[in-house]
């Protein structure tokens, strides 16, 4: 009898212990680059969304996994006729992590904040058609428009227009403070940022207890600690070549999803021989997309012939447009004068999609008699150099801000393209409301761009996750830069 | 006899290097700049000796060619070197106990005290990446190395018979150096000079690792590393042979160095031989 009990003890210890495993609540999220900082209002850095969108900052409306636009901290929302005016209820009961409470004050000092002369915010021109914004009761704003605009909830939903409080935002930086599921806890620099659960959160509660973020920029790094366990999973997993591997282990699953990033061969318009539209088609047939894909991406990745998402409805497959073809990039290269071809350079960002497929790219250009010089450079030098300076040829980049086709209007960034067409073309699109409209619009921005040759257009990055197989909720595709973790748990 | 061994297996070694590096001028198996991925990963065997990276590159070609690289790069690193740091060193020795001679050789200290590859990356990060600078940087590195020696060297010939007897014929500090100092000086120089090659060698594979040396195409040993080593766990012969190709290079003008040192100074033969014994 006593036998039995012993092993009826033992039993239910075992149990025991196996329902505190089962109860995991904690995750370590691998990420390859630490952000600069954790204000989103305050950076372009794509890690500082990573890190605090949805999780520590929320906005009005917010970005769903879907890509949809869902309310967030507004309830509701009211669109007058003349689609000027959106009157926007705000949820009662919200309260900051300080434990302030969230309120109409709140969402103008924001918003006024990030569209001010002086702010800092990477993505001001989403607050371009604001003209007003106004507090019309303790839950109540009206944000007033200078000319209608059909994008505002999906501008208001970036992680740029989060809302924070006037006595906690010049904290953003350091120990954001936020309204959302998860509260910042402790940020080790260079190693990782630890955030626990909001039991006083609004909305659903998060299921875990606790996220540390744990930033790990060497990919054989990455590859070691999932292996080791030290990391549970890598949302974004930086080397495509060892997803296989981690598909073969029946520990790990590999999820496969879209993102937002248009990886480019960026083409500096002003530069000659860039400026002539037929050099620029030249380069464009002279690049074998499924080569950079097989190749730099271990088969990952989706090619595209425009500016555009495949995954949008509004999407058109342009690919056809520039298809690899030598010889008509050879006697493109003749009409414009270089039939000797021409000497340029490739400038090359750290990411191994830029590296692997600049290397690839500077052999197909040499095909047909275009001599690209490869540097490769760092984060802070590509800035400088590329992005700032403008003194490039050619450079290749992942654009990954959803919708961002509005760049090609602007003929200051960095690629140069000043097409008067277009800009008027983004123009309306901006005052359009009408979906039916809106995609009209999109996709003969798309066709012009694409029938420019403004940049030699690869592939959509694709989003190659690899998390422990028990582990469920995280985001599939990338609809924005964001690890969302109120969803997430371990199963068992 | 016996320690000769060194000499030959630094002597093979080298050879075995240099004759790929000069055989690659004129043929490799393969093109080393066209790039063919459907080949990629191609273990070693036919028709790839030493299989395919993951561009599907012949990785034997490359290698020859990266020899190519190593070679010229610590060359011409010694050569500067050799050029700049023997004449301060002679030249602070010809003016020993001066402050012309305490100029130098602090100078020489103030270079020396940063780690070379620190230096090489300083350089490199001023006038961009490339093989020109990386030659630049780590030809600084060896300018105090080859004072230093030559000026230790120098000051104890100063005190020699001959060159007493040069002085009293009335040669000037210039002449001395030159006629009587440097030919003392030349089996040094070739010891120091295949030990810092070797050294060479290695600070040019680990630019082009971190990506400050040579640029793509080019292949580089350091480079061919860096860009392999995540495919480790998949096809691991596009990093072993590149990491051998700079263990043998290094083994073999480091048994080169020792090998000579022995062969020039006898009274070192024994020591040496019942250290490695």
């Amino acid at each position: 009898m006593f036998r039995r009990i012993c092993s009826i003890v033992a039993f239910a210890a075992t149990f025991a212990v196996s329902a505190v495993q089962a109860a995991q609540t904690d995750i370590t999220i691998g990420m390859q680059l630490e952000p600069p900082n954790l204000d989103p209002t305050a950076g372009a850095a794509a890690a500082i969304d990573e890190v605090v969108y949805a999780n520590v900052f929320e906005g009005l409306t917010r970005f769903a996994s879907d890509g949809s636009v869902k309310p967030a901290l507004a309830e509701s929302w009211e669109i007058s006729d003349d689609g000027l005016t959106y009157t926007f209820k705000l949820r009662s009961g919200v309260s900051f992590h300080d434990g302030s409470e969230f309120n109409a004050e709140d969402v103008k000092f924001s918003l006024d904040r990030s569209r001010d002369e002086n702010s800092t915010n990477a993505q001001k021109q989403l607050f371009e058609s604001i003209e007003t914004i106004e507090v019309a009761g303790p839950h109540t704003v009206v944000i007033t428009l200078s000319a209608p605009n059909g994008a505002l909830l999906f501008n208001l939903a970036w992680g740029d227009a989060i809302i924070v409080s006037p006595d906690t935002f010049d904290l953003a930086k350091t120990e954001p403070v936020g309204t959302g599921p998860f509260k910042f806890s402790r940020w080790v620099q260079g190693d990782r940022i630890e955030l626990e659960k909001n039991p006083q959160y609004w909305g659903t509660p998060a299921r875990l207890d606790k996220v540390t973020f744990k930033f790990i920029s060497e990919p054989t790094a990455a590859f070691a600690a999932l292996m080791a366990g030290d990391v549970d999973a890598f949302p974004v997993y930086p080397a495509p070549e060892n997803l296989a591997q981690f598909e073969a282990d029946p520990r790990f699953k590999v999820v496969v999803g879209s993102t937002e990033g248009e990886t480019i061969l960026s083409t500096n318009n002003k530069q000659p021989p860039f400026d002539n539209k037929l050099v620029r088609q030249a380069v464009a047939h002279a690049i074998n997309r499924q080569e950079i894909i097989d190749g730099a991406m271990f088969g990952y990745g989706t090619p595209i012939g425009t500016h555009f998402a495949p995954h949008h409805p509004a999407y058109k497959d342009l690919t056809d447009d520039s298809a690899y073809d030598v010889e008509k990039a050879k006697a493109l290269l003749e009409e414009a004068g270089f039939e000797d071809g021409f000497e340029t350079t490739l400038k090359l960002p750290p990411p191994s999609y830029a590296r692997r497929g600049g290397e690839i790219i500077a052999a197909q250009l040499r095909q047909v008699g275009i001599n690209a010089q490869i540097s490769n450079l760092e984060w802070a030098q590509w800035l400088e150099q590329v992005f700032k300076g403008k003194d490039f040829g050619l450079t290749i980049v992942s654009h990954t801000e959803p919708m961002d086709i509005g760049i090609y209007a602007n003929p200051d960034y960095y690629f140069q393209y000043d097409n008067k067409d277009l800009q008027d073309l983004i123009a309306a699109l901006t005052l359009e409301p009408d979906d039916g409209k809106r995609t009209d619009l999109l996709q003969q921005a798309q066709q012009i761009i694409s029938a420019d040759y403004v940049n030699g257009y690869l592939f959509q990055l694709a989003k190659t996750g690899v998390a422990n197989a028990k582990i469920t909720g995280l985001w599939e595709n990338s609809p924005t830069q964001a690890n969302d973790m109120t969803e997430v748990y371990w199963e068992e | 006899m016996h320690n000769r061994r060194n000499l030959y297996i630094g002597v093979i070694l080298c050879a075995m290097v240099l004759l790929a590096a000069l055989v690659s001028f004129f043929w490799t198996p393969y093109n080393v700049t066209e790039l063919n991925i459907a080949e990629k990963f191609k273990s070693p065997g036919m028709p790839y000796l030493l299989g395919t990276d993951h561009f599907g590159r012949d990785i034997l070609s490359m290698l020859m060619v990266g020899a190519r690289m190593s070679i010229a790069v610590a060359l011409i690193a010694v050569g500067i070197g050799i050029l700049f740091g023997v004449p301060l060193g002679l030249f602070a020795a010809a003016r020993a106990n001066t402050l012309v001679e305490e100029v130098i050789m602090r100078g020489n200290d103030l270079v020396f005290a940063f780690p070379a590859l620190l230096i090489a990356i300083m350089i490199t990060a001023v006038f961009g990446p490339g093989a020109v600078n990386a030659i630049i940087a780590i030809g600084i590195f060896n300018i105090p190395v080859f004072a230093r020696l030559s000026r230790a060297a120098a000051l104890s010939l100063w005190q020699r018979d001959f060159v007493l007897s040069a002085r009293v014929s009335g040669k000037s500090g210039l002449r001395i150096s030159v006629e009587h100092i440097l030919p003392n000086l030349l089996n040094l120089l070739l010891v120091q000079g295949t030990i810092q090659f070797s050294l060479g060698v290695l600070a040019e594979a680990a630019l082009s690792y971190v990506g400050l040396g040579a640029q793509p195409p080019v292949p580089s040993w350091g480079r061919m590393l860096a860009e392999s080593q995540t495919f480790f766990s998949i096809a691991s012969h596009v990093v072993i042979f590149p990491g051998l190709a700079i263990v043998l290079t290094v083994l073999g003008l480091n048994l080169l160095g020792d090998g000579l040192r022995d062969y020039f100074d006898p009274r070192l033969r024994q020591s040496s031989w019942n250290s490695t014994s």
